[in-house]
Order: structure tokens, then sequence, then C-alpha cells
């Protein structure tokens, strides 16, 4: 079943805090010398399922393997072949960029940790910083570094942990530049991120985790494939306009798919993107006297989509029962 | 045998790193410099002439004391960073390196252990200066070294064990401040039999007043009490496996949930 070319293998992982199952059946697999995205929102699984795969917690249930090492049975040979980078900046701040990478260097037992921490430095384009203290780099550099201190010693499996979040968007370009050279120079990739963009600009495969599973995944152009085209957002006076409007348009009785924002008094209505079908929901709202507050285009996130489906399915349910 | 080579060179490296931050540590300067040698200039120009220590001068009745005094506000910057290491998640990071997490901990008690001997240096400077004149035994010396050495080590495993189980900085930094007062309630500063019966009985028996007794005769030259000296390696070596055991396990537990 796991093919050597598989460079982390994760089946039905399980993990459980307290009375809060963070992870409940995840499974999926990521080939050698690709990049793959972990998609979801706050409190999805994502930090959980990084930590696990670099030993830093153990799972409750399932098996996690990363080139072939168990995570939980052979930590200090996953550590031979993992580098990872947290969510948060984890530099010392009162040592230059030179000597953060010399620490790194020096405890990897490199050779040369001297030159591997100037030809880092150099790739980053932070050279001119090399001999500054961190405490007064720019975010976008510190997380550069970070980075590159991920690199030393040529890991072959690199985990990012939200490697944009909190970074502008000039650092953000630079730092998607950097992880498809790393892809295209052989090493494996594992990112996590919440942002649809980040996922479909670098990710050979995304997987949308929500609730500690994988709900759906592919490569970007397939799963965009099922995206809808269009999204637009009614905004209404009163929570009983939006009931209305949620069971007129919304399916069963309507032909869209919609997601409820009721502290808003908001409804978002996934359409094929088309000015007709615009002119078709207004006219619905129109002939049962709903008047629209406010009215916007919105670009679907997948997230969103597959979000909605899951809670048409558990409200199916849950209507069956009531009637 | 290659694993136990890389585990040594990994506590240099980790020493070098701390040995790095505490240097451009403002606070920690004056706590391991400034400090010291300021306490050891007020306790003789406060006490000189109040307290009646016997035979020899007060300042070399407290230059014991005020060595382990200082060791102790030492140790509490260990524990400062040994937290802030594992609250910031550098301790996760580094422990998922090729490196053993047992060697994370003793580079930190490797930089404390330097970082003491520097102070202790400062405070006997002071005290030559004051007047101390220690006897130049090499005997007195080598056991005086290993006595000071052997707290050191002890304080400086219970700053790491103190840092790891803090739940904050701050935690650790007053946690720590515990350690501070212990030599107070010894014979470092006041002969135990001028305490209230308590505090005498507490002084007496615990672990710093035979180690600053048997310092205090070393460095006079006198010949040693055996049964004190052995008291003192006991303690020392007693109470640093304790914290080297209960730090390890400790860590373990905290970076693994």
């Amino acid at each position: 079943m796991e093919r050597n070319n598989v460079s982390i293998f994760v089946s039905s992982l399980k993990k459980r805090y307290k009375d809060r199952e963070v992870l409940r059946d995840l499974t999926f697999s990521v080939p050698a010398g690709t990049i793959y995205a972990l998609l979801g929102s706050n409190g999805a699984g994502k930090t959980t399922t990084v930590r696990i795969l670099t030993t830093q917690l153990r799972p409750d249930g399932g098996t996690a393997r990363v080139r072939g090492f168990d995570v939980t049975r052979e930590p200090e040979k996953v550590h031979q072949v993992i580098s990872v980078t947290g969510q948060f900046s984890c530099l010392d701040e009162s040592l230059t960029g030179t000597e953060n990478l010399l620490l790194m260097g020096r405890l990897r037992h490199l050779a040369a940790p001297v030159r591997s921490a100037v030809r880092l430095l150099e790739y980053f384009d932070l050279s001119s910083h090399a001999d500054r203290r961190v405490s007064g780099w720019s975010g976008g550099m510190k997380r550069k570094l970070d980075i590159a201190m991920s690199l030393v010693g040529s890991p072959d499996v690199l985990f990012l942990d939200e490697p944009t979040t909190g970074l502008d968007p000039q650092s953000r370009l630079a730092m998607w530049q950097i992880v498809r050279r790393l892809r295209d120079g052989g090493m494996t990739v594992l990112l996590t991120t919440q942002y649809l963009e980040e996922a479909e600009q670098l990710a050979d495969q995304i997987g949308i985790l929500s609730e500690g599973k994988i709900l759906a995944e592919g490569t970007p152009a397939r799963l965009k494939s099922l995206l809808p085209r269009g999204a637009v957002r009614f905004v209404f006076y009163s929570p009983k306009d939006l009931e209305r409007a949620a069971s007129l348009l919304g399916t069963p009785a309507g032909k869209w798919r919609t997601s409820c924002l009721p502290e808003k008094c908001a409804l978002t209505v996934f359409t094929d993107g088309r000015a007709d079908t615009l002119g078709e929901l207004f006219c619905r709202l129109r002939e049962d006297s709903i008047s629209v507050r406010e009215f916007s285009e919105q670009s679907p996130s997948l997230e969103d989509v597959f979000l909605t489906m899951i809670k048409e399915e558990k409200s199916y349910g849950n209507n069956k029962t009531k009637l | 045998m290659e694993t136990t080579k890389r585990s040594y060179s990994d506590t240099f490296t980790i020493a070098w790193r701390c040995l790095l931050l505490s240097r451009r540590n403002p606070e920690t300067f004056l706590t391991s410099i400034l400090l010291p040698a300021l306490m050891m200039l007020l306790f003789v120009a406060l006490f000189d002439g109040l307290v009646h220590v016997g035979g020899a001068s007060y300042t070399a009745y407290i230059v014991p004391g005020v060595l382990i005094q200082c060791a102790a506000q030492g140790s509490s910057t260990t524990a400062v960073m040994v937290n802030q290491d594992i609250t910031s998640g550098v301790m996760s990071r580094l422990s998922t390196l090729p490196v053993r997490q047992r060697s994370l901990l003793s580079g930190h008690v490797l930089e404390a252990c330097g970082r003491s001997l520097v102070t202790s240096a400062v405070v006997l400077l002071i005290a030559l200066l004051l007047g101390f004149r220690p006897a130049f035994s090499l005997t007195g010396l080598g056991i005086s070294l290993l006595l000071l050495s052997g707290m050191i080590l002890a304080l400086s495993w219970m700053a790491v064990t103190v840092g790891i189980l803090s739940k904050s900085p701050q935690g650790a930094s007053s946690l720590s401040s515990l350690a501070i007062v212990l030599p107070y309630l010894s014979s470092g500063f006041v002969p135990t039999e001028h305490l209230p019966p308590l505090l005498r009985t507490f002084a007496r028996h615990q672990p710093m007043t035979p180690v600053i007794d048997s310092l205090r005769a070393a460095l006079a030259g006198h010949p040693a009490d055996m049964g004190l000296l052995a008291a003192a390696f006991l303690w020392c070596i007693l109470l640093s496996s304790v914290f080297y055991a209960a730090s390890v396990l400790l860590l373990r537990k905290k970076l693994h949930g």
C-alpha cells in the first residue's frame, strides 16, 4: 500500500485533547518531491497534524510515517530527515542572523556550518543583515530566516505551518517563490494554510481539512471544477426575511446552494456566475416581497462551499427527524 | 560512542548559544557581575562590627555565604531562560532536530556553571580588596573549587527544573527567588547559634550549611572536618542527580503533552 516514492503517509490518525476530538480519522499521503497543502480554518486540526508528524505530539491512534519511519516508534530517524517551521517565528531575537543559522548548523553537525550559513543568507537575500540582531528585522525577513533555519542540512521533508500568516502581500509572493524552488529542488513540502489562493498557487495536491478529517482531496484544478463560478451575498432587514429568503432560494425548495450568517442577517448564494442568474434571484425575492438591504458579489471560497455541503448533510438529517 | 560524542558537542553548542544570549541581556550582566560586587560590599559595610563571628574577620566569615548566595541568584537567570525557551517554542523546535533532549538542558546548565564561576571570581576579587586573605594551600583551594562547583551544579539543575515547571518566565523568576532566601537561613551570614530556635534547627540541617562551613574552613586553611565535608559533597551529588532526573522527565512530559 505504501510505495517507495511516498514521503508522508498518514492513516486513520486520531488525537483528542481532553473532551475535544481534534483529529477524527485523518488519512492522506504525499508523494516525494511534491507540495501538499492542508487547507482549513482555525481549529480544523492543521497544527496538530504537523506536530504529530514532526514527533512533537503523540497521536492517540492511527499510523503516521515520514520517509517510511514511524513517528512514534522511530522519532530519532524521523528527526534525521525532517525540518519544521512553526506557525510562530522561533528565533533567538538577540542573536544575529548568522548566529541563528550557525546554531542549526552545529546541532545538525555539518562539516562547514559557517559556509552553510553564508550560503543560506545569500539565497534568501538576507546577507545585508547577516550580522545584525534579529530583533531589529522586519516580520517578512524574520519569516525568511525562520525558513532558512529549517533548510540547514538540506532535509528531505519540510513542514511549514501557515508560512505566510501575518505577512504583507509582497513577502507572501516571495515566500511562494521560495517554496516552489524548494519543491523543484526535490524537497517534499507539507504546508498548512487558511488561504485557498495560497493552496492553489503552490500545491500539487490540496487536502481540505475540517473537524479533523479530510473532506475533499485533489489537484487544485480538480477541486476548482467542483467550485461554483460565482457567489453573491444578500443582507436583509430582519432575521425573518433572511429565513424566508433562505427557504425560497436554497435547496431543496430553491435550486441554489446557500450559506447563512444569522448574526449579520446575511445569505450567501452560490451561482453559475451568469448575469441572468442574478436577475432571476432578484425576481424571486421581489415576487415574495423580500426587500434587500445590501447586495455584493463575492468570490466563493472552496472551504465555504464544502462547509456548506456538510451543514446541508447534517440539517437534512435533522429535518427528517423533525418531520 | 559516536552518539555520546555528538551529545557532548550538542551540550557545548547550546551552552554557546546561552552564553551569547545572557551576554546580550543587560539584566543578566547586572545579576551576575554588578549585584554580587554590591552584595559583598554592602554586607561588610552594614554588618561588620555588629555580628560577632569569633576570631575571624566578618569579611572572611561571609565570603562563602555571598558566593553561594550569588550562585543562587545567577541560577534564577537560567530558570527564566529555560522557561522562555519552552514558552517561545524554541525548545520544541530544537527537539525536532537530531539532538537528545537532555543535551538541550545540560547546555543551559553548562552555561549557568560558567557564568556562576565568573560571578564567584568577582565576589572573591571584591573580598580581596576588602582585606580578605585566603590561606594559600593547593588542597584548600582545590576543595573550595570543588565545593563551589558542586553547589553551583545543584543550583543550576534546580533552576532548570523550576524553569520547566513554571507557567511563565515571571513565574520562573519568582519561584527561583526562593532559592535566594536559603543562604540567609544557613550559617552563611550569621552563626547559627544566633538564630531563633526554629530557624536554627532548619539552618543546621539544610544542605547549604555543610557546604558553606566546609568552604569557610578550606579557604581559611583549617583542617577539614571530614564528616562535614562528606555531608557537603553528598548533598551536592544528591541534589544534582535528583533535579537532573526530574528535569529530563518533566521536559519530556511538557514537550510531548
